[in-house]
């Protein structure tokens, strides 16, 4: 707001929290890990984001909690404990965006940033009721975001409605000079897409995407979502990404080997934990990683240890990008056919706190539908699409093609304007 | 089938530069093992022929001119941060060889 009393800016006033893994100069960030919490990091310089988003008047008020360095899929593995879910605080928010997701939920802010490798955006968006926009690859800056898996973090928000998405991405998009991976790709007037009917239009739903297991009230909700979409005189087709199925497997090969590598800074020589009376450089690293990191950033950075390793790289590393070759052609030759594809945003609502402890594997396949999307570059939007019978949000999951946001949001608006679900608000 | 044992487990984590307790390795080998025979699961998809895809932006080779920038931060506000002395604006590492 400007002395005269106007809001002039795009975002004047609009107060937001970032997920704890945003540099903001001077406030404290740790990703909720012990390696940083020790002595609260104060990044020197801000990010990106946060540096776009004050420009644009908005106002950074507090820090949002994420599975330690966004490692995670239910907020569950923070230093600062487990993220309960507004609809149901015996639940998980989801992760590993939790803290921002709830927030939003639950009226504690007007939009939280989020960053999504694997489904960390939508996942905890479906599981809390929110909007949740993962961007293409190369659409947002990670400068100043703490990193975990290269090839894949994207930085994007949650929200409460697709049309606050659409304005708040509107500011954050875009070339970045400090992160070469931002592409020089013009950024699309989102608020003119939402405008645009969906009329004559497809939507493709993946088959795959619809699997035995899954909870059959969450299937429902998305087949009547589809259903919203041929009463506004869209076209539904059935389509097919056979190589759905081995995702995952390609994902927790890529994940850990980027992540091992990223995790080799955390060495208490320029920031975070530190032990006093090391016997040498070798001793004092051992010791600040592994009383700094927390089990599932030690069983990430082993099994790309060993993935790397010689001899082992071929079988591992090189086989999973070959794979995300043909996982990403899936997406290409569907997007051949349609103009966005639906799905589930996961199979189920959000599960108990504490219900996959001491099963990591359990905890992977929560990214089934998610991160297909993040291996092939191409953009997701997660939104309410209904409540469980226990009235447990469920979310749908809108896929557009790389740089096609405006087309999510057209889609997603869409949806809003014809139904209530993004309004309900939890009994808190 | 993958199979990583106690020794191979404690083996990673030394490359890895994670100092492992007892309890540590005996959780972590069989954890580790699951994870790596659900990831053999790759093993079935043909790829022959197929490219590896390393990067999805199709950009190459971002250059820009090293020059610094010195807008953002200053080397002494980056120094601040770490938790070893900092001794005429270097930081006094434990040594090497100890």
């Amino acid at each position: 707001m400007d002395a005269s009393g106007k809001f002039v800016l795009p975002l004047s006033g609009i107060p937001y929290l970032a997920k704890d893994v945003f540099c903001e100069k001077g406030v404290p960030t740790t990703a909720c890990s012990n390696l940083l919490r020790d002595k609260d990091y104060l990044p020197p310089f801000d990010s990106t984001t946060t540096k776009r988003l004050k420009a644009a008047g908005a106002i950074s008020f507090g820090k949002a909690n994420t599975d330690e360095f966004t490692m995670g899929a239910s907020t569950e593995t923070s230093c600062f404990g487990v993220t309960h879910n507004p609809w149901d605080t015996d639940r998980v928010a989801g992760g590993s965006s939790g803290g921002s997701a709830a927030a939003v939920s639950a009226d504690e802010c007007l939009f939280a940033l989020g960053t999504d490798t694997g489904g960390s955006i939508r996942q905890p968006a479906s599981f809390c009721s929110c909007t949740g926009i993962k961007v293409s690859y190369g659409r947002t800056s990670r400068f100043g975001v703490m990193s975990m898996a290269s090839s894949l973090d994207t930085i994007g928000t949650l929200a409460k409605t697709v049309e606050d998405a659409a304005l708040i991405l509107q500011v954050i998009a875009g070339q970045d000079p400090l992160d070469g991976t931002t592409s020089p790709a013009p950024v699309s007037d989102y608020s003119a897409a939402l405008l645009k009917p969906v009329k004559g239009m497809k939507v493709g739903l993946p088959k795959e995407y619809f699997i035995e297991g899954m909870n059959p009230e969450v299937e429902k909700a998305v087949r009547e979502a589809a259903k919203v979409y041929e009463s506004l005189g869209a076209t539904i087709v059935d389509v097919s990404m056979p190589h759905t199925k081995y995702a995952i497997a390609t994902y927790y090969v890529i994940v850990p080997s980027e992540v091992s590598s990223n995790m080799s800074r955390y060495d208490g020589i320029r920031y975070g934990h530190t032990v006093s009376h090391p016997e040498n450089l070798l001793d004092y690293y051992e010791r600040v990683r592994s009383e700094g990191f927390g089990p599932e950033v030690k069983r990430r950075i082993m099994i790309g240890t060993y993935a790397l390793s010689a001899g082992y790289y071929d079988a591992y590393y090189r086989k999973a990008q070959k794979v995300r070759t043909l996982v990403k052609q899936d997406f290409e030759e569907a997007f051949e056919n349609v103009d966005v594809l639906l799905s589930p945003v996961a199979p189920t609502p959000a599960f108990k706190i504490g219900a996959h402890t001491g099963d990591p594997l359990q905890m992977y396949l929560e990214d089934v539908f998610t991160c297909p999307i993040n291996l092939s570059g191409m953009c997701g939007l997660a939104i309410p699409c209904g409540f469980s019978s226990e009235n447990l949000p469920i979310g749908m999951q809108l896929i557009g093609p790389q740089f096609r946001e405006d087309l999510l949001f057209q889609f997603g608006h869409a949806f809003q304007k014809e139904t209530d679900w993004h309004g309900r608000k939890p009994g808190l | 089938m993958v199979t990583l044992d106690p020794a191979a487990v404690r083996h990673i984590g030394k490359l890895a530069r994670l100092r492992l307790t007892d309890e540590e390795v005996e959780k972590f080998a069989p954890e580790l093992t699951s994870i790596l025979q659900y990831i053999d699961k790759l093993s079935e998809v043909n790829t022959e022929n197929v490219a590896p895809t390393s990067q999805l932006t199709g950009l190459e080779n971002v250059f820009r001119s090293d020059v610094l920038r010195g807008e953002d931060t200053s080397s002494d506000e980056l120094l601040q941060t770490s938790p070893l002395p900092i001794i005429d604006h270097q930081i006094a590492s434990p040594p090497a060889h100890g």
